[in-house]
């Protein structure tokens, strides 16, 4: 399977958890890395050939962290601009159907925090609602979030186990390791779950 | 050694003195220098010692122009003037010399002394017009450009009329000639002088094309910059002992050693390391010209220079007049064109003395030659001056004549269409505007009008030029000129005349930013800023830095510039010049202290408002809705 990584962070500093998993994610053969934040420094986006890139591979990952409850801008724009009428949906559109999607956030908030009873009220994947519908509407297929919790203040033995865990999902969905219907009965998933979804 | 220090003294003060003068006066540079001429000779007899060997290196002024101006030679110039060069010029050589060389045998002179006389006459001064041109901003006119045509023709020219003396005084009084006598040339039948003529410039040729690379190169590894003007200089100085030791003018080996160096990539190395030399000897050769000038022979001769110089300017002018308009230089151009060249030069000083040393000419008549070339020379600015009358007088009469085009009325207008216009105008295409354009530049006009694009011939700077381009009806004028003057009086003379219009203007520099400001204008492009800050993005970029990161940071930089610029503009006072402006010194160095503490480091204000809205929070924060923090809504 051919892989793309949509990768969107305005900041990328060396402290970032993200600059350090996109550093990783670089280098695997087979899967595309996209930095869109440096392809596009203007918000001008290439429509055609973002949209010949969705056409060369199967999965799709988009890597950003949690800004205001949603995706960093340029993402959002991306998708504005990208998922047209006529090639994303609509009576001739559907390029993209069978393709599956996956969303590797970072958020500040802690995992008790993405609760019922917590300052944010909901579960993380409520908040990935729009990019679940967004996908379904397009007939791909959505798998559960891969999700980072309380992304600045990690001790350094979760942060690097986080940041080897990336890859080796990335390279999991290339060679079709993982194990979908496992993964679909969950509602995100973490790092620390990642050996249990492996099919070997 | 005193001696020396002492002529010294006296030249470079009387120089400093009268260009000041004159140039104050708004006469020129070389009229001071001849000025200066002449209060070292005739009027306080310092020269009269000195001049003689002060004279020889003068001389190399002379030749350092010409080699100057080979080396400018640029072939896709000539290629575009080849009409004005060729025909205008070649026809207005020939032209002079014959009404010259008529004249001349009417008043009684051989034929050879009229023909002589011709060359002299058909030559104007480079040296004055090219530089006046340039001062007035004009050189890129149509009139400037027809001139600058007709120049290079005549220091073309030059060259086989400093050939052709000696065939002309061998076969007329031989008795005299040779009385110079250390050329080898003098003392040859004609022919044979023609045919060394060829082989020592077939030597210059070869040896600046072969040899000169290998050398300058050789220089230039070295890294000694003091040894590449020495050979610089040992370039003009070795063709100037060849051209010398076979009797022919070193001007013409200089000038053709600088074609062949033309498009070498040495070229802005020589010319850096010449110019000076040029600048000042040739203020040394006007000089030596001013201090020769004998006040006996022009008390005896007065009223002979001056109708000679008088009658030699109508000739020269009535030459050029009908041959302009028939080229189709026309109108104010054809003007300035006519009367701009209406003098002669110094390349007459050079043939003069030629034709004096070979005998041709008694040394009275050179000097009373002497004295008419000089007064036609200090003249120019009354003839620039006249021909700027004459076209206002045109333009008042406001109808035939005008060579400016009668633009259609539109609501945006565009004066200048030079690289800057250009981007403006393809825009405003694209998206469906079509602008009026104005440009003074007729072969700019003609190329934008192959493409489909409305534009007319003529000075943006003219009010009727812009009034009939529509400037009372217009929504919109862009000024994309690369005259910073003329701008801010076209954008003053818009805002009088239509108060609703939108002006934005391509400024210079940030001082001629404010005269805009001042002068009405709605918005203001500095020409080099964005272009620079698109530069120094791309450093950073290739210096590691993430691109929009480096956008943001560009972003941050012109907010500040531009908040800077605007905080200024309140202590500005156009009238006075900025550097007595204590208010205006004052901002400026406040504004120079936050750029240095931005550059030295002390760049946290700079980095923070990069930083703004972009950085993570900081660690725990994002958890402050536990309820603490945040109100939520319930
Ligand atoms: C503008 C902005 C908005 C943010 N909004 C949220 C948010 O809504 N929820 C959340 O959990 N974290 C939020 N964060 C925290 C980021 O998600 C967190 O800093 C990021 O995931 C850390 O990744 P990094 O180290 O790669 O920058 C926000 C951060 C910024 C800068």
């Amino acid at each position: 399977m051919r892989v793309l990584v949509l990768f969107a962070h305005p900041a990328q500093r060396k402290s970032s958890i993200n600059t350090a998993m996109a550093t990783a994610a670089r280098a695997l053969k087979g899967v595309t890395f996209v930095d869109l934040y440096a392809e596009y420094p203007r918000f001008s986006i290439d429509v055609d050939r973002e949209q010949r890139r969705l056409m060369e591979n199967d999965v799709i990952v988009f890597q950003f962290p949690v800004f205001w409850y949603s995706t960093p801008a340029l993402l959002k724009q991306w998708q504005d601009l990208v998922l047209e009428y006529g090639f994303a949906y609509g009576p001739q559109g559907k390029k993209l159907g069978g393709k599956q999607t996956l969303a590797c956030v970072t958020t500040g908030g802690s995992k008790s925090d993405y609760s019922d009873n917590g300052g944010n009220r909901r579960a993380v994947e409520h908040f990935m609602y729009p990019l679940e519908q967004t996908a379904t509407l397009c007939g791909m297929d959505y798998l559960p979030p891969f999700v980072l919790y309380s992304a600045n203040h990690l001790d350094d033995e979760s942060a690097q186990h986080h940041i080897r865990s990336y890859p080796q999902l990335l390279t999991a969905l290339r060679d079709d390791r993982l194990d979908l219907a496992r993964v679909r009965t969950l509602p995100t998933f973490g790092s620390s779950e990642l050996n249990d979804l492996m099919r070997n | 050694m005193e001696g020396l220090a002492f002529y010294a003294l006296c030249y470079l003060a009387a120089a400093v003195l009268a260009v000041i003068v004159s140039q104050r006066v708004g006469l020129g540079s070389v009229v001071g220098y001849i000025a200066a001429g002449v209060l070292i000779g005739p009027v306080f007899q310092i020269s009269v010692a000195g001049s003689g060997y002060l004279e020889q290196f003068s001389e190399f002024g002379i030749v350092m122009m010409l080699f100057l101006i080979g080396l400018e030679i640029d072939p896709q110039m000539v290629w575009r003037l080849r009409d004005k060069l060729l025909g205008l010029g070649g026809l207005q050589v020939v032209g002079t010399i014959g009404a010259i060389t008529a004249a001349g045998i009417g008043l009684g002179f051989t034929s050879q002394q009229s023909l002589l006389f011709g060359f002299v006459a058909a030559l104007s001064s480079t040296a004055i017009v090219l530089q006046t041109l340039e001062e007035k901003g004009l050189l890129k006119s149509d009139g400037g450009q027809a001139s600058f045509a007709v120049l290079l023709f005549q220091d073309l020219a030059v060259i086989p009329m400093l050939a052709c003396i000696p065939l002309i005084a061998g076969s007329g009084q031989g008795d005299s000639a040779g009385h110079g006598g250390t050329a080898l040339l003098t003392d040859l039948p004609g022919w044979a002088s023609a045919v060394l003529t060829l082989a020592a410039v077939g030597v210059v040729v070869a040896a600046a094309h072969y040899l000169s690379r290998p050398i300058f190169r050789t220089i230039a590894l070295l890294g000694l910059r003091e040894v590449f003007t020495a050979a610089a200089l040992l370039v003009v100085v070795g063709i100037t002992v060849l051209m010398s030791a076979v009797g022919l003018s070193p001007a013409l080996g200089a000038f053709l050693g600088g074609v062949v160096l033309a498009n070498s990539e040495f070229k802005h190395e020589l010319q850096n390391d010449i110019e000076p030399f040029k600048g000042l000897l040739l203020g040394l050769f006007f000089m030596t010209i001013g201090a020769k000038i004998d006040p006996e022979i022009l008390l005896a001769n007065w009223s002979t220079v001056v109708t000679a110089t008088f009658g030699l300017m109508v000739i020269k002018a009535l030459v050029l007049l009908p041959l302009a308009w028939f080229f189709r230089v026309r109108g104010p151009a054809g003007w300035l064109f006519a009367l701009g060249l209406a003098q002669a030069g110094e390349f007459g000083f050079v043939l003069l003395t030629i034709g004096g040393d070979r005998g041709l000419l008694s040394p009275t008549t050179v000097s009373v030659s002497v004295l008419i070339i000089t007064s036609s020379m200090v003249l120019t600015p009354v003839l620039f001056a006249l021909s700027n009358r004459i076209v206002i007088m045109l333009e008042k009469r406001g109808r035939n004549q005008r060579r400016a085009d009668q633009p259609d009325q539109g609501t945006v207008i565009l004066a200048g269409v030079g690289r800057f216009g250009q981007i403006v105008n393809r825009m405003l295409l694209a998206n469906g505007y079509k602008p009026v354009v104005l440009d003074y530049r007729a072969d700019v006009v003609d190329n934008v009008r192959k493409f489909g694009v409305k534009s007319f011939f003529g000075d943006a700077g003219r009010p009727d030029l812009l009034d009939s381009a529509g400037l009372a009806h217009a929504a919109l004028l862009v000024v994309a000129i690369d005259d910073p003057d003329r701008a801010t009086e076209i954008v003053a003379y818009a805002r009088r005349s239509n108060p609703d219009i939108q002006i934005i203007v391509r400024a210079y520099d940030r001082l001629h930013h404010y005269k805009l400001l001042d002068a009405g204008a709605d918005h203001i492009v500095r020409e080099m800023f964005d272009g620079s800050v698109q530069a120094a993005g791309m450093a950073l970029e290739s210096l590691g830095m993430h691109p929009y990161e480096v956008e943001k940071r560009k972003a941050v930089f012109v907010e500040q510039d531009t908040a800077g610029l605007a905080r200024m503009a309140k202590l500005v006072d156009v009238d006075t010049p900025a550097a007595s402006n204590p208010d205006f010194v004052a901002g400026f160095n406040d504004i120079g202290k936050v750029i240095e503490n931005a550059m030295m480091g002390y760049r946290s204000g700079y980095d923070e408002m990069v930083a703004r809205g972009w950085n993570a929070p900081d660690a725990g924060s994002i958890h402050v809705p536990k309820s603490a923090g945040i109100d939520l809504p319930s």
